[in-house]
């Protein structure tokens, strides 16, 4: 018999279950033929808590300490330390999804509050209690488009997220659907090429704004209203932070809008995030996903509950919605706890620092030789392209030498992020730009 | 042990929604032109001190791991050191994605931690990325997928056990396979005639998890590869019950070829109220070239460096998956080591073992190991409710089916025999409860039980569709 240290049993209690059981040993309970026993180790020696703490730290100071000016769909925002005492609240953290709701009312009303508050950002009317990343969303509304609609082809702007894309072409493949880009102008859609495109076998157009390359999209309502022609679902995305400013999606004919929530709640997770889905209500037994309602309890009074469960996986098997069981609900969760603590006011006030941070910092980006930012002209929100003269890769290679962290768009354009994460950081970056560029 | 939950109300409501505390429009005034912006935004605007109250409350209506015991089948809801949490949230792992080579201690991290469940699952290689098990499993497929179609071999159907969770068949339908359902023997085991009859040259993989569902171990799983790969299918391992195992066998000295592995199950890392996980996808040599883009490796410098495998299925996620449940993942393994893991696996079957004699229900498959399935004779959902007023979450109940009324049990190895007995307790009130009382069960929980029907039917999402005041 081995030992761990999160086990309550002494050798007492192991002799007197044994005994209950009627076996003389553990291994006894094992039944498993010798030709499979595992005889070898697992290689790893087992580590006082401090002992591991000092180990996984020590791994982790490997990172180099640099500043990030880099976004790309993972942004970081300032987090207030009471999210974490919440968030961490272990009722909270170590809880299974809802199947018992009457002993889950906590998470479930804090889920509810999440689904809420995606319907007032978006002003549409159903929102899942969280999917895995905004890539999955997006892939999970292309399926959705599949099952309400009839065609082959998703269209989505040629210069998306790679990653996203990706993860977009696997989801879609399995129903014979087809993902094809559009082209772009300057960060935004190209209306008349896109018009071009569109046909009856389109059942879904996707648009983002802010866009990768944080350009906020201007003409939104006209190619909401192309999907709406060859009636293919129409969505848009965007995320907690940019909607508290951008006109509601509901407004300009989206049918479904996903991305990341985690941009409020959590700082940089290397690319782990909160995927969200909001869709109108005619969709909603469509939906992909936990979905929290309200409902009256036995003594009337009002109570949350997992709802529409013949949807999911566990009860419709292969015809359900989605494969999703295991969701990024604590995520969802702090999401909530932030959103709450700014409130509308500070929403609003931190959408527009997004909006005139990357507008200070490419004009200054600007006066550098041998920089054009923004590298074309359009509204930016939290980041904004900057061209270079020269080989982008190797001018971002520069950069982190001298401990900055920015992203490359492609050949000679960068991608700068700046939230009030790393605004005070900015002279320094300048100031390694001009040394680098000069 | 009787078990009275924390029930916070304000005039009949639970603790009120933040919009019913306060609920404030500010007008919305930006750089940005009037046609791209809203006019206002209306949420609830409140301190601090509010906040921090509403969501603790909402903690204490909620039962977690240290609430009581868990024993969810199916789920491992064991203990999560709450270190892990403190090293998930060092500043040095707060890191942007598109980093690498300035991120060699994440890397390393990734890196150690695929070694570790190449070693735990026997298996030749490890991709990180899928963020759940239902998405290791479905990367798992699109593997299967590519590797057949890379021999000019197109295969439609995956065939699952009729005991399988239901992620099997929804992985299976979203890749595109039809689905063969395959009955289980008399003994609750794959049934090697029934199989043989459903596999055939359309089979691009068996799924299967050991112990299985009912905590049995598949003896024949030798036998169960061997028909299966006769018929040229991969054999695929659900890692759900990977705490039965750890240290005694592993799939891929099973004939297994893909596996995923649940961090948050059998890694401790936390189940967040239904999430983050993740859902690792591990393979056999032949396959290494088909796991998810961008995976780790040695530089062959000391260092570690992103590469995409030559044949890769692409992306599951949007990046590298659920990066803070790796770390927990990797600081448990450190922590506990071979010597913890395996007395992990010792402790969880000596528990799900011992639990078994002292409840009142019969469980109709043995030996079982990590969990058992019990038959309530009675609606297993009712006594479920039962035990909640006894200061203890229920077992997974109703699945699979092949047990009547089925009481899913896993306690896993945290429960020590007190805690086993408070869980006997549970079980024996709900065994001895008439069914008027059961019916009116349970009344000591934050909510009575909720009229689901209603919540179907009149579905209420969001606070706006509450006929509230704000």
């Amino acid at each position: 018999m081995t030992e761990s240290p999160y086990t309550p049993h002494s050798r007492e209690d192991v002799e007197q279950m044994l005994g209950e059981v009627g076996v003389a040993s553990v291994e006894e309970l094992f039944d498993v033929p010798q030709e499979l026993r595992y005889e070898g180790g697992f290689d790893v020696e087992a580590k006082s808590e401090k002992e591991t703490v000092e180990h996984v730290s020590k791994l982790l100071e490997e990172n180099d300490d640099v500043v990030e000016f880099v976004g790309g769909g993972h942004y970081s925002h300032y987090v207030p330390s009471v999210v974490d005492h919440l968030a961490d609240r272990s009722e909270f953290l170590t809880s299974y999804t809802q199947y018992q709701p009457e002993v889950s009312q906590g998470f479930l009303q804090a889920l509810f509050e999440y689904q809420s508050l995606l319907v007032e950002l978006t002003g549409l009317e159903v929102a899942n209690a969280s999917v895995y990343d905004a890539a999955s969303a997006l892939g999970e509304a292309a399926l959705m488009a599949a099952r309400v609609e009839s065609g082959s082809r998703v269209l989505v702007p040629d210069d998306l997220y790679r990653g996203r894309r990706s993860v977009l072409e696997n989801y879609v493949e399995g129903a014979g659907l087809n993902v094809e880009g559009y082209p772009t102008e300057r960060g935004n859609a190209d209306v008349d090429a896109l018009e071009e495109l569109v046909d009856d076998d389109v059942v879904f157009v996707y648009l983002e704004s802010p866009n990768r390359c944080g350009a906020v999209e201007e003409r939104a309502s006209e190619v909401g209203g192309l999907s709406d022609d060859v009636d293919a679902v129409f969505c848009v995305g965007s995320d907690p932070v940019a909607l508290a400013l951008l006109e509601p999606p509901a407004a300009v004919g989206a049918d479904v809008v996903v991305d990341d929530a985690s941009v409020l709640g959590v700082s940089a997770a290397y690319g782990m995030g909160c995927g969200f889905y909001v869709t109108r209500e005619e969709y909603v037994r469509q939906v992909p996903g936990h979905l929290v309602g309200a409902a009256p309890d036995a003594d009337g009074r009002r109570a949350y509950t997992l709802t529409l469960q013949t949807r999911e996986q566990h009860i419709r098997r292969e015809r359900a919605t989605s494969n999703i069981c295991t969701n990024q609900a604590w995520m969802a969760l702090r999401a909530a706890i932030h959103a709450s603590l700014l409130g509308p006011e500070g929403l609003v006030d931190l959408a527009e620092r997004c909006v005139e941070l990357p507008h200070d910092v490419a004009s200054r980006f600007d006066e550098v030789d041998g920089v054009t930012a923004p590298a074309f002209d359009r509204y930016y929100f939290r980041e904004f392209v900057a061209e270079v003269d020269g080989d982008a890769e190797k001018v971002a290679g520069d950069l982190l030498e001298r401990g900055y962290v920015v992203g490359v768009d492609s050949g000679s354009r960068l991608r700068v992020c700046v939230t009030e994460v790393n605004e005070d950081e900015v002279d320094g970056l300048v100031d390694a730009l001009e040394e680098v560029m000069g | 042990m009787t078990y009275d939950q924390a029930r916070w109300t304000r005039d009949g409501v639970f603790e009120p929604l933040t919009v019913e505390k306060d609920s404030t429009e500010v007008e919305v005034e930006s750089a940005l032109p009037d046609d791209l912006t809203r006019d206002k935004l209306e949420l609830p605007e409140l301190s601090e001190p509010e906040v921090a109250g509403h969501y603790i409350r909402l903690s204490q209506m909620n039962y977690g791991v240290e609430s009581g015991p868990y024993p969810l089948g199916s789920c491992t809801m064991k203990y999560n050191p709450p270190f892990t949490e403190d090293l998930a949230g060092l500043e040095s792992a707060a890191v942007h994605p598109e980093r690498e080579e300035s991120v060699q201690g994440t890397l390393a991290l990734m890196h150690g931690l695929q070694r570790h469940l190449e070693v735990i699952g026997g298996v030749d290689a490890v991709s990180l990325q899928p963020p759940a098990g239902a998405a290791g499993e479905y990367a798992g497929l699109l593997i299967a997928r590519s590797y057949h179609e890379s021999r000019g071999d197109e295969r439609g159907e995956v065939v699952v056990p009729d005991t399988a969770h239901g992620t099997n068949f929804a992985s299976a339908a979203m890749a595109g396979f039809s689905v063969v359902k395959v009955p289980s023997g008399d003994d609750g085991r794959v049934d090697l005639d029934a199989l043989e009859a459903a596999v055939g040259e359309d089979t691009a993989a068996f799924m299967v998890t050991n112990p299985n569902t009912l905590g049995v171990f598949e003896r024949e799983i030798t036998e169960v590869a061997e028909v299966v790969h006769d018929a040229g299918g991969l054999m695929y391992y659900d890692g759900a019950n990977l705490n039965a195992l750890l240290g005694q066998a592993r799939p891929g000295d099973m004939g297994f070829d893909v596996m995923h592995f649940n961090l948050h199950k059998t890694f401790a890392t936390p189940h967040g109220g239904g999430g983050p996980g993740a859902g690792p996808v591990g393979v056999v040599e032949e396959l290494a070239g088909y796991l998810p883009e961008p995976h780790v490796r040695e530089d062959g410098d000391g260092g570690f460096e992103l590469y995409r495998p030559e044949d890769s299925i692409g992306k599951v996620h949007g990046f590298h998956g659920n990066w803070l449940a790796l770390v927990k993942a990797y600081a448990y393994i450190e922590r506990l080591g071979e010597e913890g893991l395996c007395s992990a696996s010792e402790m969880a079957v000596l528990n799900a073992n011992y639990l078994a004699e002292r409840i009142p229900f019969e469980v109709p498959y043995s030996p079982f190991h990590h969990e058992f399935v019990a038959s309530a004779e009675r609606d297993a959902a009712e006594v479920a409710k039962k035990m909640l007023d006894h200061g203890v979450h229920p077992p997974t109940t109703k699945w699979p089916e092949i047990v009547d009324e089925a009481l899913m049990t896993e306690p896993t190895e945290v429960e020590g025999v007190d805690g086993l007995e408070v869980l006997a307790e549970a079980f024996h009130a709900a065994a001895e409860a008439d069914d008027e009382d059961l019916a009116e069960s349970p009344q000591r929980t934050t909510s009575r039980r909720i009229d689901q029907v209603k919540a179907a039917r009149e579905p209420v999402l969001s606070w706006r569709d509450l006929d509230i005041e704000k």
